[in-house]
């Protein structure tokens, strides 16, 4: 039973809880002669690889850092263009460290508000009316469960692909967001929810659901 | 289900407590406010703003689900009663069109040992307001006000209740 994520999305679509409990981080580092033998490429503010998988370093995980150190979009630290540096053989050996990127905030809000049209558009688009929308949906490698409450507020858990009893995990995040979050009078309805209780309690419950799973609950 | 119920009453405090709070709250108000009439609406929008939070917490412990007419809406009203209250108010005087009901009751722990100044305050405004704003959160738009009302010396407190729409824009997608 492995939770990788908790996400709150409010009733107009907003992002207003996220918390990521269990993500491993992947990190590789390796020393490299010339020529490189992986292919990378500038997607997106970052240098990406995208060819010639090897030793961990797999396709989509992003270059971190260069000889220590780090990069910044297509720059390390010291202001030099990367593919300057790895082009050169003078700079070899060279050692480079790659991993995966995490979601930024950023990207989080609009991953959340992406779901947000998806869960309208699946009730939408079934054959039986008064469908509800998405409650799960499952991946090779994760299963997002997804529990709408009726005044339409969505709590969203990200799991393994075994995951049980996912929705009375989703129940309980329910009330812990009804005792902790709304009765602070200092919380905002449709605000994003900074409770350290609330916080405190939701760890407590995920590492609950990781060592004895949701039997119990 | 067991855990549900042990968990409804969890939390219990002293209906005391509460009396006392929501009178010096009540009383507070009145001394800074020249008017009962404002009183009276502060009062409701404090109910308002407990209701749109307090729904959340009813629909958590009850798992109720959508009402479709008025009726269970009557009923769950009745168990929000029990439950934060612990008052069993009676559900009466339907209109025809069952668009219309009261809550009647005689005991409030709101207004225990309250004797009213006869200044037209509506002590317990917060009732109402609480009603209209959690109905407000589960797409209904209800009007509540007091029909009768112990402290003025009628037999019973009777609180009406009208449905008015439902608030069809504001209904989550997947639960219309």
């Amino acid at each position: 039973m492995v939770i990788y994520g908790v996400y709150i999305v409010s009733k107009s679509g907003g992002l207003i809880f996220n918390y990521d409990h269990n993500i491993p981080r992947v990190e590789t580092e390796k020393t490299f002669g010339f020529p490189l033998d992986i292919k990378l490429e500038y997607e997106n503010k970052k240098v990406v690889v995208v060819f010639g998988q090897r030793d961990g370093i797999n396709i989509g995980h992003v270059l971190l850092s260069v000889n220590g150190s780090p990069v910044n979009g297509r720059t390390t630290d010291d202001g030099k263009d990367v593919f300057d540096l790895i082009s050169a053989k003078e700079n070899y050996p060279i050692s480079l460290k790659f991993g995966r990127q995490r979601a930024t905030t950023n990207e989080k809000i609009v991953l959340a508000s992406m779901f947000y049209p998806l869960f309208a558009l699946a009730s939408q688009l079934s054959p039986v009316p008064k469908s509800s929308g998405i409650e799960t949906l499952n991946a090779d490698t994760f299963k997002l469960s997804c529990f709408q409450t009726l005044t339409g507020v969505k709590f969203i858990i990200v799991t393994d692909v075994n995951m049980q009893g996912s929705d009375v995990v989703l129940k309980r995040i329910y009330e812990l967001y009804s005792d902790y979050a709304l009765k602070n009078p200092f919380y905002s309805l449709e605000m994003p929810i900074r409770c350290e209780l609330f916080d405190t309690s939701l760890h407590t419950l995920l590492e609950l659901v990781e060592k004895s799973g949701t039997a119990n609950l | 289900m067991s855990r549900q119920t042990s968990r409804l009453d969890a939390k219990k405090v002293n209906s005391e407590l509460l009396t006392l709070t929501y009178g010096a709250l009540v009383s507070q108000m009145l001394k800074d406010n020249e008017n009962p009439e404002d009183v009276n609406k502060q009062l409701e929008r404090i109910g308002y703003n407990m209701g749109v939070r307090l729904i959340e917490d009813f629909l958590a412990r009850t798992g109720s689900n959508r009402c479709l007419e008025m009726r269970e809406t009557a009923d769950k009203i009745q168990q929000a009663f029990r439950l934060y209250l612990n008052m069993q108010p009676s559900v009466s005087n339907w209109s025809n069109a069952g668009d219309e009901f009261s809550l009647v009751w005689e005991q409030c722990s709101l207004s225990e040992w309250v004797e009213m100044p006869n200044n037209g305050l509506k002590y317990c405004a917060l009732i109402p307001g609480a009603i209209r704003g959690a109905l407000q959160m589960v797409q209904l738009d209800v009007q509540c006000w007091f029909v009768q009302d112990q402290l003025k010396g009628d037999p019973v407190t009777e609180l009406r209740v009208k449905y008015i729409k439902r608030l069809e824009d504001a209904v989550p997608a997947g639960e219309d």
